[in-house]
């Protein structure tokens, strides 16, 4: 897409070029994401990433991010930190954004602005033990998009339906994952 | 392709695992009809010319067409005589039978593209608590145990199967991943005219962006019936079948099932809608719009607000597996003819100097995988086959 004039700043041709590289040689597809977590107190802990795999290699961020985690005060917490669920949609959010850039880029469409409202459902007599019934996480998760761009409402809809299709998050939320979690 | 090589006096021989048009007599559901309509079913030089060009053929009758066909040509058929293993070395290919060996400078693989039904991993675990079926093991709905159904794929085989099992009377829920959805008519005519009609159908595989993603494209939504109405997720539903989304695993006792059911719609809702413009385009291009009906556009698939994401398994007394096809490769012992993933690799249906293949979904036009489509790629493969013959 080197002669088209939009530009939501993303390399898409450096995508696509990764994605034929990277059929050659499936190995470098191989991505390991970590994240590392330190309890501080309560239920306030304290997350960060900074090293991943992918590529063959060893990589790392520019920085180490770091994320504060905790409940807020009606849960009777100190509220140092978004709570764990809330970074979920925070993960979905930036995923399905960064993917509705990513395919208005290939697909030649200018973005003007894209902000997007995120719900989750929760019953939490799930996590308090209440009621059996109730599943733990979410029922429901509800996106927003509110999106201005040169394209019609169709094209847009259909931005933001690609961007389902190609999100790790959203299929990490919407498919099982097998979880194995193990004590040193 | 055996009138291609006849007309070029190509001596071959055309070898058939079972009786000609095995798969069609054998391998097909009681009352499977072909997509495509009777006019688009010709062969080369042999044109449907039925009283019901706007019908649509039963398996056994394109297989008795195919019979006549055969004679038509004159081709050398040699019947029972499966391919047991196709080997390679020097100019020769190795071509080892029930009857006997056959070496040949070229051999064209028309095996078919689904010779074999796909069936998800999950299919071993799931069989410890319930009886599993492909569609090749089913023929009508009174082979599955009486009970509720459940149809894993919502592709051409997975709603025709759907319909048909629920009005028999087996309670049909019906697990939806990603789909083509595609009405049977627009605009008073059948749909596959407009696919033809507009030049859809001709597309080749040089022509289109993502060619790997064209050849993985599940089959669209549409039935062959002469009622020309069109079968959808939204007629299943009318008919109280149930719409999950797509089967994502089974952690025993329980199915579970995706929550993408809603965008799995819309993107297929989407794609219909985009098709549909592009034919109102090409008519309003043509200055054409006084000849059809007018434009309109087909209900948004419902989908229901909370679909559930997990089912007991003994909820169900049967799973039916309509998620897809593949091609038998095991007799092919040809090196570096696979790609990673154990799929034929080919450009335009030419695998390597000497070995083609054929049938394969958009192998080099859209409509490749279609009877219709054969008639050009097995000219263009015997121009090619042709030219390494004299090589």
């Amino acid at each position: 897409m080197s002669d088209s004039n939009v530009n939501n700043g993303v390399n898409v041709g450096a995508l696509l070029a990764a994605r034929d590289a990277l059929n050659e040689s499936p190995e470098g597809a191989k991505f390991n994401w970590r994240a590392s977590c330190k309890w501080i107190n309560g239920t306030h802990s304290k997350s960060s990433v900074k090293g991943y795999h992918g590529l063959g290699g060893e990589q790392n961020h520019k920085t180490e991010f770091n994320f504060d985690v905790d409940h807020p005060e009606v849960f009777a917490a100190e509220d140092n930190g978004a709570t764990p669920v809330e970074y979920v949609l925070v993960g979905l959010a930036s995923c399905l954004t960064a993917g509705v850039a990513s395919v208005a880029q290939n697909r030649d469409i200018q973005l003007k602005s894209v902000e997007a409202k995120l719900e989750g459902e929760m019953d939490i007599l799930g996590i308090l033990g209440g009621d059996s019934d109730v599943r733990n996480g979410f029922e429901n998760i509800k996106v927003t998009f509110d999106i201005d761009a040169d394209a019609s409402q169709e094209d847009i809809e259909a931005l933001v339906a690609q961007s389902q299709k190609r999100s790790a998050v959203y299929d990490i939320l919407t498919n099982p994952t097998n979880v194995s979690v193990e004590v040193k | 392709m055996s009138s291609c090589l006849k007309d070029r006096g190509i001596p071959h021989v055309v070898l058939e695992r079972g009786r000609i048009a095995h798969s069609w007599r054998e391998e097909r559901w009681d009352s499977l009809r072909l997509l495509t309509p009777n006019w688009q079913n010709g062969f080369r030089d042999r044109p449907y010319t039925g009283d019901d060009p706007d019908g649509f053929m039963t398996a056994s009758e394109l297989a008795d067409r195919i019979e006549d066909y055969a004679e038509f040509v004159d081709a050398p058929v040699i019947e029972d005589c499966a391919v047991t293993k196709l080997s390679h070395s020097g100019h020769q290919y190795c071509v080892e039978t029930e009857k006997g060996e056959w070496r040949s400078l070229a051999v064209v693989l028309a095996h078919g593209a689904s010779r074999l039904p796909w069936i998800p991993p999950i299919d071993s675990a799931l069989r410890n608590s319930i009886r599993t079926y492909s569609p090749l093991d089913y023929r009508s709905p009174e082979d599955l145990p009486d009970g509720p159904v459940l149809m894993v794929g919502a592709s051409a085989t997975g709603i025709q199967l759907a319909a048909e099992i629920h009005a028999a009377g087996r309670p049909v829920t019906i697990s939806v991943g990603e789909h083509v959805r595609m009405p049977r008519t627009y605009r008073g005519r059948d749909i596959q005219w407009w696919l033809a009609e507009t030049g859809l159908l001709n597309e080749t595989w040089l022509e289109i962006d993502d060619l790997q993603r064209a050849r993985r494209v599940p089959s669209p939504q549409i039935i062959g019936n002469d009622s020309g109405t069109s079968l959808d997720l939204n007629s299943l539903t009318d008919a109280s079948v149930e719409l999950v989304g797509r089967c994502a695993g089974f952690n025993d006792p329980n199915i579970q099932f995706s929550g993408s059911l809603k965008n799995n719609c819309k993107l297929a809702d989407l794609k219909m809608n985009r098709l549909l413009n592009s034919i109102d385009e090409w008519v309003t291009e043509g200055g054409r719009d006084s000849e059809f009906s007018s434009s309109h556009r087909y209900d948004a698939t419902r989908v229901p607000e909370t679909p559930p994401l997990l089912k007991n398994v003994s909820q169900f007394a049967s799973i039916v597996w309509a998620t897809g096809f593949k091609p038998d490769l095991s007799w092919l012992e040809v090196d570096g003819i696979l790609d990673r993933k154990g799929r034929l690799k080919h450009e335009g249906g030419v695998i390597q100097p000497g070995l083609y293949v054929l049938g394969l979904t958009f192998l080099r036009r859209r409509k490749s995988s279609f009877i219709v489509g054969a008639k050009d790629d097995c000219e263009d493969l015997t121009l090619d086959l042709t030219k390494y013959l004299d090589s």
